[in-house]
C-alpha cells in the first residue's frame, strides 16, 4: 500500500496545490479523459482544491458508459440462450440495455456470472464443456490486452466453448471527434496513463500539434492528478501544445510493444458508436476473421427477437450525458442530476458505472 | 450415475428429504445431531415450543436469517454467525441476550459431517455468548432449492433497567466510536470465493459482543446507540443513524481503523471499506464528555483492543453522513444502491 499512499499523501498535494495556484494566470479548460481519473477527482474533491478560474472537464473514458445500447441487448440476447453461461466485469450487469438488463436476466434465470478477470472465465470453460462460456469483453486498450490473453490462451488449450464479446474502444479517435466540434471549450487533456502504458505516446502527438492543445499522459491518484494538470497549466500559460508524460512510473513512449503486438494480431479498428455520442470512425476494435470462432457476435449473430419498443431507460431521452462527455456540459448543468436521475433509477450508463461522471459525482456529491 | 439404492437410509451421509419429513429419519437428526449440542431443560420440554418464566421488565426481540456463501470461511461457518448475529442485534438493544431459536432449511444432499460441523460451532458460539437455543425446527428442500444450508434465528433478550438505546437519542455534539476494525469479514468472504482467485490472511472477525457491550451499558447509561454494522457496512449504518435521528455526522477519514490487508483488497477490487460487512464490531454514539470512559471499557475486552473514536455528531445541517478526508476537504458518504460493484479499469 505504501505505493499507493505516497500518492495520495497530503504534503504532496498542498505542494502541488501550491505551485498551480502560483502558475494559473488565466482561466483555463482542462478534460481528464479516463472514468478511473474522474473518480478519483469526484472522491478527493480535487476541483475544490484548485484555483476557481481553473474548470475540470470530465471525458468520455468510461468503456460501460460508453458501450452502445445495441451491444447490450445483443450480450441480453446470447446470455437469455440456455446453452450459456455469460460473465462480465460487475460493472456492466446493472447497465439497460433497451429493455432490461443483466442483473434482471440473472434474476429471471440466466446464467449471468461476474467476474473480475476474462481468465476466470477460461477456467469456467474448461469446467463447464458442456457450455458456451461467453465473456463481456469492453474496455479501451488498457483492458484489450487481457481479453486477447484470454483468447490466446483459450486458443493454446484448444477450448472450443470460450468466446468474447467485444464492446472495444480507441481513445485517440474520441479526442480527435471532440476537438474537432467547432465551439468546444478545452484548452488542454490529461490523456488516460493506463491507455499509454499499453499504446504508447505516439498516437496524440499528431492531435495536439494539429490542434495546439498541451496533452499530459497522467496517472489515477490524487498526486498523479494534480501533477498532470500542474504539467497541463504550465504549457498553457507558456502557450505550449505538446504530449508530456507526467506518469513515468508507468509509461514509457512505446508503451508495452507486447501487448501491441497482441492488439494488431488480433484486433481491426473498426467505426463504433459511443453511447450518448454517436458513430466515431475508427474508434473500436473488431476481432479479426482469423479469430471468428471465439467471436460471440458471430457465434451467436443477433437476431434482435429480445428487443421491445418500450426502453428500459425511462429518461434517457433527458440524458445529457453525451454533452457532458464531449466537454460541452457539466454535471451540475443537468437538472434531473441526483433528483429524477439517481442510481436507482438512472437516465444513463453514466450514472450506473462506478466510473461513469454522473455516478462519481453522484456517490461524492 | 447409480439409480439403484442399496444403502438403508438411517446410514446416510447426507441430508435427505426425508429428514425434513418430521418422521424417523428427523427424529433421528434431532437425536444425533441437535440434541447433543444444544441440550438444555427447555429444549427438553419436547414439545412445539418451550415455556419459561420471564422477570418483569421490557424484553428485546430481534430476528436474522444467514445465506452467507461459502458456508465455511476464513474465521468461521454459517452456524457462528447465526448466533453472533442475533446475540449481536439483541445486545445493540441493550439487552442481555437469554434465548435463540434456531430454524433450519437444508438442501438435499447437504454432507451430514458439514451440518454436525456447523451445528458443533453454534453449540460453541452459544456458550460463548452464553445464550441458549430453546426451540429448532428443520426443513429439508430438494436438491437445487437453496444453497446447502440457511439459518434463521430468532432471540429474546432482558433490557436492564435504565438502558435506553434509541436513535431518537441521538444528539448534536456527540461523538461516534467504533469497537474494532472495518471491513474484516467481508473481504475474508470474499476472498473464499473461489471465483474470485484472491488470497488473504484475514479471517472473518465474527464474535458474539454482548458482553463488552454488557459492561458498556451498564456503567454508561447515556449510551445514546448500538449499532453493529454488518450488510451494507459502516456507511450504510451511519445513514440510517442519521435519517432515523434527524442528524448530520461527520466521520474523520484519518481516524477510521481499516487495517491493511481491507485497504489493499479494497483497491484492487475497486471497493470502498466504508460500505464492506463486519460481523464482530459495533458502532456506539454517546455524548462526548463519555467518550473516553467508553473507550477504556471496549479496549479491555479483545473484540474491542481496537476501539477509536472515527467522527461526531455535528450541530448543524440536514440528515446526512460526511467525511472529512485526509486533506481537510469534505465528501458526502452516501447510502449505495445496490450491491458495490467492482471498478473494471
Amino acid at each position: 500500500m505504501q505505493y499507493v499512499d505516497d500518492y495520495r499523501n497530503s504534503d504532496r498535494i498542498r505542494i502541488l496545490v501550491q505551485a498551480i495556484r502560483k502558475e494559473a494566470v488565466h482561466p483555463w479548460q482542462i478534460m481528464e479523459i479516463c472514468g478511473g481519473q474522474t473518480h478519483t477527482i469526484a472522491r478527493y474533491r480535487i476541483e475544490e482544491m484548485l484555483p476557481p478560474t481553473l474548470g475540470i472537464l470530465h471525458g468520455p473514458g468510461c468503456p460501460v458508459c460508453v458501450t452502445p445500447e445495441s451491444i447490450i441487448d445483443h450480450a441480453l440476447e446470447i446470455a437469455a440462450r440456455p446453452e450459456v453461461i455469460f460473465t462480465s466485469f460487475g460493472d456492466m450487469m446493472r447497465v439497460p440495455g433497451s429493455h432490461t438488463d443483466l442483473l434482471h436476466l440473472k434474476a429471471c434465470g440466466a446464467d449471468v456470472r461476474m467476474l473480475y478477470s476474462p481468465l476466470d472465465a477460461l477456467v469456467l470453460a474448461e469446467n463447464h464443456p458442456e457450455k458456451e462460456v461467453v465473456f463481456f469483453a469492453i474496455g479501451f486498450e488498457t483492458t484489450a490486452p487481457v481479453h486477447l490473453m484470454a483468447l490466446k490462451e483459450a486458443e493454446r488449450k484448444g477450448l472450443k466453448n470460450f468466446s468474447l464479446l467485444c464492446s472495444l474502444f480507441a481513445v485517440p479517435p474520441a479526442i480527435e471527434m471532440i476537438l474537432s466540434q467547432p465551439d468546444h471549450k478545452i484548452d488542454g487533456f490529461l490523456i488516460a496513463g493506463h491507455v499509454c502504458a499499453i499504446t504508447g505516446n505516439e498516437a496524440y502527438h499528431a492531435p495536439a500539434t494539429r490542434y495546439r492543445r498541451p496533452m499530459i499522459v497522467t496517472g489515477f491518484e490524487p498526486v498523479d492528478i494534480l501533477y498532470g494538470i500542474y504539467k497541463c497549466i504550465r504549457q498553457l500559460e507558456r502557450k505550449e501544445a505538446r504530449v508530456e508524460n507526467a506518469y513515468k512510473r508507468a509509461v514509457a513512449e512505446n508503451g508495452n510493444p507486447e501487448a501491441r503486438q497482441l492488439m494488431e494480431e488480433a484486433l481491426e479498428p473498426v467505426g463504433r458508436e459511443w453511447r450518448g455520442i454517436g458513430l466515431i470512425p475508427a474508434s473500436g476494435f473488431a476481432l479479426r476473421e482469423i479469430f471468428s470462432a471465439y467471436n460471440a457476435e458471430k457465434k451467436f449473430p443477433y437476431k434482435g427477437q429480445t428487443k421491445t419498443h418500450a426502453s428500459a431507460v425511462k429518461g434517457e431521452k433527458h440524458c445529457i450525458a453525451g454533452e457532458i462527455m464531449k466537454g460541452n456540459k457539466q454535471v451540475s448543468d443537468c437538472r434531473y442530476f441526483a433528483t429524477a436521475c439517481n442510481p436507482q433509477q438512472p437516465f444513463g450508463a453514466p450514472m450506473v458505472s462506478a466510473e461513469g461522471v454522473c455516478a462519481a459525482y453522484y456517490h461524492y456529491q | 450415475m447409480e439409480m439403484n439404492c442399496p444403502i438403508p437410509y438411517m446410514d446416510t451421509d447426507c441430508v435427505l428429504l426425508g429428514h425434513g419429513s418430521g418422521g424417523r429419519l428427523s427424529h433421528q437428526l434431532i437425536r444425533d445431531i441437535f440434541y447433543p449440542a444444544f441440550r438444555n431443560p427447555l429444549l427438553e420440554q419436547d414439545h412445539d415450543g418451550c415455556v419459561f418464566p420471564v422477570e418483569a421488565g421490557r424484553l428485546a426481540y430481534s430476528t436474522d436469517s444467514f445465506v452467507v456463501n461459502p458456508v465455511f470461511f476464513p474465521g468461521g461457518n454459517i452456524g457462528d454467525l447465526a448466533i453472533n448475529g442475533t446475540v449481536n442485534d439483541l445486545a445493540c438493544c441493550g439487552a442481555a441476550p437469554l434465548y435463540l431459536t434456531a430454524g433450519f432449511i437444508l438442501e438435499e444432499g447437504l454432507p451430514l459431517t458439514d451440518l454436525q460441523r456447523i451445528v458443533k460451532s453454534m453449540q460453541t458460539a452459544a456458550e460463548t455468548a452464553g445464550v441458549k437455543i430453546a426451540a429448532g425446527d428443520t426443513k429439508v428442500v430438494e436438491r437445487g432449492k437453496c444453497d446447502k444450508i440457511f439459518i434463521n434465528t430468532s432471540g429474546i433478550g432482558i433490557v436492564p433497567e435504565g438502558v435506553n438505546i434509541a436513535p431518537s437519542r441521538v444528539a448534536p455534539g456527540d461523538s461516534v466510536i467504533c469497537s474494532g476494525d472495518i471491513g474484516v469479514h467481508g473481504i475474508a468472504i470474499l476472498s473464499a470465493r473461489e471465483s474470485l482467485g484472491f488470497e488473504t490472511n484475514l479471517k472473518s472477525d465474527t464474535a458474539a459482543l454482548n458482553k463488552m457491550i454488557a459492561q458498556l451499558v451498564q456503567s454508561i447509561r447515556e449510551v445514546h446507540v448500538l449499532r453493529d454494522p454488518t450488510r451494507g457496512g459502516v456507511g450504510t449504518t451511519l445513514n440510517e443513524i442519521a435519517a432515523s435521528a434527524n442528524v448530520a455526522i461527520e466521520l474523520n477519514e484519518a481516524s477510521l481503523p481499516v487495517p491493511e490487508p481491507v485497504r489493499a483488497a479494497s483497491e484492487i477490487l475497486g471497493l470502498d471499506p466504508l460500505f464492506i460487512a463486519n460481523e464482530g464490531i459495533v458502532l456506539l454514539i454517546l455524548p462526548e464528555k463519555y467518550a473516553d470512559e467508553a473507550l477504556s471499557i471496549l479496549r479491555r475486552f479483545p473484540e474491542g483492543a481496537n476501539a477509536r473514536p472515527i467522527g461526531q455528531v455535528l450541530t448543524t445541517g440536514k440528515a446526512l453522513v460526511k467525511l472529512k478526508t485526509i486533506y481537510g476537504n469534505n465528501r458526502i458518504v452516501s447510502m449505495l444502491a445496490g450491491d458495490q460493484l467492482p471498478r473494471i479499469c
